[in-house]
């Protein structure tokens, strides 16, 4: 259904975070990617998670490299500014952009797909045959009270526990 | 037998082991000559290597101040057994020829037409120091006093820069200037001089400074406001960033906190490297990177996105010889082709053709500037005969009053203003498009930049129609360019003519001696120094006033030939190639040999003027 425009309306009383912005804000287009990938997941995650953190999203700059991993960034936080570089040497860039403005929080989003056996076909989950390894880290400055540049770990898990509650 | 006599114009080339400390009072040799008012040019012509091959160090003496390269030499400090034979065949006839004499050689290891110059320098040396160290060190100062007897340099203006190298360490300056008398007694007691090859003093120097490419380029940078530097050493590009990192602890740290306002990344790899000045160019930093052919290479995906993607940043390229490794400590002009159409798919970059110095820094301030309002990345194409060498050149000249030109930024203020924003529609008609950076406004501006094709609003789009409007954008575009890049500067011939020659880069001091020399011999030729690639219309218009041309490069395929032909479209046999392609610094007797042949062979007659 990717062809049909996402809505723009929602409901009224949709509750705003400490920043004034509804979870609506923190969507983008609508994802082109097999019904049922996981990378949704993580985009829907990372949508959910930056709500909660209060995080502006134009102040957020998001990096990927080549692939389905890094066709995300255009799902999710569409008030920010995004950047799909070369395939698997998006970290430079981002330590570049990093280097030039330590205002922003810098969101990385790689990943790849890896053919499985095709005994294994029948067990994936999505329609494209293919297991994603990948992985959503960020980078920010210290003094930034969100997530630091020490914590590699994606923030869904947080995110995931605090949705399923 | 006659020998050549010359005041104030010759050419003396030391060869030495390399690693043995020659460098240093080779170039205390050139310097001082400089300070008696008279231009030198020195030539480091080193191996690959950190102790133990051949290196030669080539000191051009002109007091009518040609820089380049002349071709033959005129004195050879022969100080390298290992490459004894090959140093005395390359004296001129009548030339000078000053060695190491503790061990006798046999008469067949000389020459008849030389002047031959022994002095036991070893056992000189020996005899004075104890140490070993000592002994091989001042071996070179005992050799620079007896070249100043030889040659009447003044001693007092070696004692001078003495006392600046070793200012605060009294030890080392006085047991130089004993060695230094030491050779100077030797010379005035044993040797006759003066020889024919005498230095006087004059004032052809001027205002002029001493300075190497590679630290112009740098503060270049420091000028031109870049704050990222990403980069990954390589021969002979790293002193750029090397000597950017000096110069920005002195400008670029904050007075009040000490904080440094700028960022310098020595990266992984050439391809990191390239990637931490796309992400910070796009990210609105002024961001550059210095490395050589093998570096630009490998950053060539890279620079694919970038010209796609529409990112500024700025590559110095200080040209080594290739291919593959190649000659890394040797000199060519060789990256041209490979740079102007760098990456896959249609590429085209923009690259600026410094000549010396002066213009290192000038251009490299400019390549940022051109970068931004281009949005595309830009290339400072230096070699190793202007970085690593000093050269004397003009002062730096930069205006106060000069601001950044930050191209089309679109800012908060106008998009609240509702000013439309599409990131890669051509609104100005010049191919520009105009961009936001991150963070700009909250609901305003926000773009997925992406390598991949794009409608004018940044959307994905894979219809014909938007790529074709897309690339159509980038070639108008790359067209504006070549009125914004430094332009081509005519030099027209005494008398009318219908040849004309062009040139750029490091091959200009030995041009500028060529065509006086052609000249002489009724050789006249127009020549326009190239300043920039893409090409002004100011070229075409050269090339078609001429009936013959030549393109004068270093570099084995005619590779600026190449550009010229296949953008301009001009008819290949008007170009002759004049080409030098050894690794050594093409020289002024070269250039002038090539197009007397190639005059005689097209059996023009050069004096005539064309009838019309």
């Amino acid at each position: 259904m990717t062809y049909i425009a996402k809505p723009k309306l929602h409901h009224p009383t949709l509750a705003k975070n400490g920043v004034g912005y509804t979870r609506r804000d923190y969507e983008g287009k609508v994802s082109t990617l097999c019904a049922g990938c996981g990378h949704d997941s993580i985009s829907a995650s990372i949508i959910q998670a930056c709500w909660q953190l209060d995080i502006e999203p134009h102040k957020v700059a998001k990096l990927s490299g080549i692939g389905c991993s890094s066709k995300t960034p255009d799902y999710f936080l569409g008030a920010s500014h995004g950047f799909n570089t070369v395939h698997g040497r998006m970290p430079s860039v981002l330590t570049g952009a990093y280097l030039a403005n330590r205002e922003l929080l810098y969101l990385e989003r790689l990943g790849r797909r890896r053919p499985r056996p095709p005994s294994a076909w029948a067990s994936s989950r999505t329609p494209c045959g293919a297991a994603c390894a990948w992985s959503t880290s960020w980078r920010t400055t210290a003094s930034t009270a969100s997530p630091r540049a020490s914590s590699r770990r994606p923030p869904t898990a947080a995110a995931k526990a605090r949705r399923a509650r | 037998m006659k020998r050549i006599e010359a005041v104030n114009d010759f050419v003396v080339k030391f060869a030495n082991v390399n690693g043995s400390g020659s460098a240093s009072a080779n170039e205390l040799f050139a310097k001082a000559i400089l300070r008696m008012g008279v231009p030198v040019s020195p030539r480091n012509i080193f191996p690959s290597n950190i102790q133990g091959l051949p290196t030669w160090y080539e000191v051009r003496v002109s007091e009518r101040g040609w820089l380049g390269r002349r071709g033959g030499i005129d004195m050879m400090v022969a100080m390298n057994p290992q490459t004894w034979d090959a140093d005395v065949k390359e004296v001129e006839p009548g030339g000078y020829l000053f060695y190491d004499s503790t061990r006798p050689l046999p008469p067949s290891a000389f020459r008849d037409d030389l002047t031959v110059i022994g002095m036991p320098v070893t056992a000189i040396c020996n005899a004075t120091y104890e140490d070993a160290r000592q002994r091989q060190l001042f071996k070179n100062i005992m050799v620079l006093g007896a070249l100043s007897v030889l040659m009447e340099v003044d001693p007092q203006a070696i004692e001078k820069l003495f006392g600046e190298q070793y200012r605060g360490k009294e030890r080392l300056l006085e047991s130089n200037i004993r060695a230094l008398h030491a050779g100077r007694s030797f010379a005035k007691d044993h040797l006759q001089a003066p020889i024919g090859l005498r230095v006087k003093r004059a004032d052809a120097v001027g205002n002029r400074i001493f300075v190497d490419g590679n630290a112009a380029a740098a503060l270049g940078c420091v000028y031109g406001g870049a704050t990222v530097c990403a980069w990954y050493p390589i021969t002979p590009s790293s002193s750029v960033a090397e000597t950017f990192q000096k110069y920005c602890e002195k400008f670029r740290r904050d007075p009040a906190t000490g904080e440094s306002r700028y960022a310098i990344v020595q990266a992984e790899d050439e391809i990191a490297s390239v990637g931490m000045i796309t992400g910070a160019g796009w990210n609105g930093a002024r961001a550059f990177t210095a490395t050589s052919g093998p570096g630009v290479s490998l950053m060539t995906e890279f620079i694919g996105l970038a010209y796609f993607a529409e990112i500024p940043f700025v590559i110095i390229d200080v040209q080594r010889g290739g291919p593959s490794t190649g000659m890394p400590t040797r000199t060519q002009q060789a990256d041209l082709v490979s740079t102007a159409y760098a990456s896959h798919g249609d590429t085209k970059h923009p690259m600026l053709l410094p000549q010396d110095p002066a213009e290192c820094f000038e251009f490299s301030a400019t390549a940022l500037d051109l970068a931004e309002r281009l949005q595309t990345p830009v290339f400072v194409m230096t070699d190793l005969d202007i970085g690593m060498n000093q050269r004397l050149c003009d002062p730096f000249v930069w205006d106060d009053e000069r601001r950044y030109d930050r191209g089309k930024v679109m800012t908060a203020e106008e998009l609240e203003a509702g000013r439309e924003f599409a990131r890669y529609k051509d609104v100005d008609g010049d191919g520009i498009p105009w961009r936001t950076l991150p963070g700009t406004h909250p609901t305003l501006g926000s773009y997925f930049t992406r390598g991949t094709t794009r409608d004018p609003q940044a959307r994905y789009s894979e219809a014909g129609a938007d790529y074709v409007y897309n690339v159509q954008r980038l070639l108008k575009k790359f067209a504006f360019a070549a009125t914004l890049v430094p332009q081509p500067q005519v030099r027209a011939a005494s008398r009318k003519t219908r040849l004309g020659v062009l040139y750029f880069g490091s091959t200009s001091p030995a041009m500028d001696e060529a065509l006086v020399a052609l000249a002489q011999s009724g050789i006249h030729l127009d020549a326009m120094r190239l300043r920039a690639f893409p090409f002004p219309p100011s070229v075409a218009e050269f090339i078609e006033d001429h009936d013959q041309l030549f393109v004068v490069e270093q570099n084995r395929d005619a590779q600026m030939r190449t550009l010229l032909v296949n953008e301009l479209e001009v008819d290949p046999a008007k170009l002759a190639p004049v080409l030098h392609y050894d690794g050594t610094p093409i020289t002024a007797r070269a250039i002038a040999q090539a197009i007397t042949r190639r005059v005689h062979a097209f059996a023009v007659a050069p004096s005539k003027e064309k009838s019309r």
